[in-house]
């Protein structure tokens, strides 16, 4: 009986969520005729999505500062694969996700044996890497990056159009909205998912104790790998959509601060819950313009409102409303 | 003579210039329960890690059940049937009993870790038939009333019992013990005892390295003693305790004991 109660309780939850982001904030937007706020949501989405993949990470017990690396990674294959090769956008989205996972395989295969602090700082470094290698590579185009990417085209199969060309709408920020919002979904959807199935369990297993989880004959390796690239997968994702909104990618698009932001999400939002990170991205993207109104104080009270937080909310702000309630 | 289910020949571990096990070779037979003791840095834990795989020998190798497992992943050596305890800090502690006890099955899982996340029958069963056997095995070692506590809430002995819960589920051959009994007063070392016993009956084969020599001397069928990293004696506990060898590298020797009396 109180299964079934909480079962619609989700469902209830999950459809005010979906109503609210899909039809609710759109209309806002359409009567208010804000519309520079689609572009500033469509960020905080791709924000979130890259935020989601540092959760995973955290999740195994590793702290990642280096998604920032992954996103300029995803960011720049869809450049490069849309300008110089003339793929479609969306051959190129998934592409470079696909690509980022690579990468991030190759990278995770010895750097995912180091814990704590020793995988913080390769991983800091590595967003300094990625920074690094697309100012010096010859097709990034070094500072100047890569500029004039067109917006995305028609998705059709068999003739029928699934997603029109983004050039043939009034407002292509509302297209980019829908896209980046719908992804968004899609990956928490994911997250939740995992996090609730045997590979999540064996996750938290690994958080706790690694060497106890391959006594009881996990191949804690792969799973660690599987991982990280799933979340290299997700930042990749994110810094592909970025480039397109902006029709943009310079070295300097994502950088340490990027990814420091990306894993501050994580903290704020909290370490134990799925939808932490989007609720710290969305907190963390709208409290720092908030506090633009203070004009030099900005940084500090931000700063001081941050450690604040994380000394009174060690389990992040999803912590004040379940506090109450028995951790599941 | 019984087949042996674990042989171990002339290993040997050195760390850099220092030899932690020497050219020991011994056998542990199905369904016994065999102790390694030793005074402190004789080797024992090495010895320990070497057969679960968790470190990797220097010489010498391990056979189980007919095929070579040393230097193998722990999680393979873990696949195979030889499982091992950790003492009791090392725990899920953020988990619950019931919880740490369902993960543990994860060697029984048929279904791949993708057929999990998309929920699909085979996995759903095996989840089911997951839970039946942990609450199975938390009843066998009568943790059921903890089920829901979270582990680090438990007190000592109820951490290794949940550690041997933990070994279990993962249906082992044979289970390895780190030291069961350690900070144990008399009556419950005598009920860990009595469990170690019941896992044995349950057709588990026991190794298990252990101080406290009472318990050893109770539970043991057979008894390997170490010093300086190398075997010294081995046999049945009434053999153990008039071994002259034994009770020198304990109590050290003749002359050592007269010098500590008349002082």
């Amino acid at each position: 009986m109180g299964l079934i109660i909480m079962q619609n309780k989700k469902i209830l939850f999950t459809a005010l969520f979906l109503i609210f982001v899909l039809v609710i904030i759109p209309s806002l937007i359409v009567m208010t005729s804000r519309w520079d706020l689609y572009y500033t949501l469509s960020s905080v989405a791709l924000l979130a999505i890259a935020s989601a993949g540092v959760w995973l990470t955290f999740y195994i017990g590793r702290i990642n500062i280096g998604q920032g690396a992954f996103a300029l990674v995803g960011g720049y294959v869809t450049a490069i694969l849309i300008t110089k090769a003339g793929f479609s956008f969306w051959l190129a989205l998934p592409f470079s996700g696909l690509f980022a996972a690579f990468i991030s395989v190759l990278i995770g295969l010895p750097i995912l044996r180091l814990r704590g602090v020793y995988f913080a700082m390769i991983t800091l470094v590595l967003t300094e890497v990625g920074r690094l290698s697309a100012l010096a590579l010859p097709i990034t185009n070094g500072a100047k990056g890569i500029s004039n990417i067109p917006l995305p085209g028609e998705l059709s199969f068999a003739g029928i159009t699934i997603i029109p060309d983004f050039a043939s709408f009034e407002n292509p920020r509302m297209a980019f909205y829908y896209l980046a919002s719908v992804l968004m979904i899609l990956c928490f959807a994911t997250l939740y998912r995992l996090s609730n199935s045997r590979l999540g369990h064996l996750c938290r297993s690994m958080q706790q104790n690694e060497e106890l989880t391959s006594s009881i004959g996990v191949n804690i390796a792969a799973i660690r790998i599987i991982i990280f690239a799933l979340s290299s997968f997700m930042g990749g994702i994110g810094g592909s959509i970025f480039a397109v909104m902006s029709q943009s990618i310079y070295p300097s698009s994502f950088q340490v601060a990027d990814s420091i932001n990306f894993m501050l999400n994580c903290f704020l939002g909290g370490l134990g819950y799925v939808f932490g990170p989007m609720l710290g991205t969305v907190v963390l993207y709208f409290g720092w313009d908030l506090l633009f109104q203070t004009g030099k104080y900005q940084m500090l009270i931000y700063s001081s409102l941050l450690i604040i937080s994380m000394l009174v909310l060690p389990n992040g702000l999803l912590s004040i409303r379940l506090s109450g309630r028995k951790k599941s | 003579m019984k087949k042996p289910l674990l042989q171990v020949n002339h290993l040997t571990k050195k760390f850099g210039g220092l030899t932690a096990n020497h050219d020991i070779s011994f056998q542990v037979f199905e369904q016994e329960i065999l102790s390694v003791i030793g005074p402190n840095g004789a080797g024992k834990s090495t010895l320990f890690k070497l057969i679960s795989s968790f470190l990797r020998t220097t010489s010498g190798e391990i056979i189980f059940d007919g095929n070579k497992i040393s230097n193998l992943a722990p999680h393979i050596v873990a696949r195979m049937g030889i499982v091992r305890t950790f003492q009791e800090t090392t725990i899920f502690k953020n988990m619950t009993v019931r919880e740490s006890v369902v993960v543990a099955h994860h060697i029984r899982a048929k279904a791949n870790l993708f057929g999990y996340f998309l929920g699909t029958s085979t996995a759903r069963a095996e989840e089911k038939e997951f839970a039946r056997s942990a609450d199975e095995i938390l009843d066998f070692l009568q943790l059921s009333s903890l089920a829901n506590e979270v582990a680090s809430n438990l007190p000592q002995g109820h951490l290794r019992a949940l550690g041997i819960a933990i070994g279990l589920a993962s249906n082992p051959k044979i289970l390895l013990l780190d030291e069961p009994f350690a900070g144990m007063n008399h009556d419950e070392t005598m009920q860990m005892v009595e469990l170690v016993r019941k896992v044995r009956d349950r057709g588990v084969t026991i190794l298990l390295v252990e101080h406290d020599m009472a318990a050893v001397m109770r539970i043991s069928d057979r008894i390997i003693v170490l010093n300086f990293g190398e075997k010294i004696a081995e046999g049945t506990p009434a053999e153990i305790q008039e071994n002259e060898q034994v009770i020198e590298a304990y109590l050290g020797k003749e002359e050592d004991l007269v010098g500590l009396y008349t002082c």
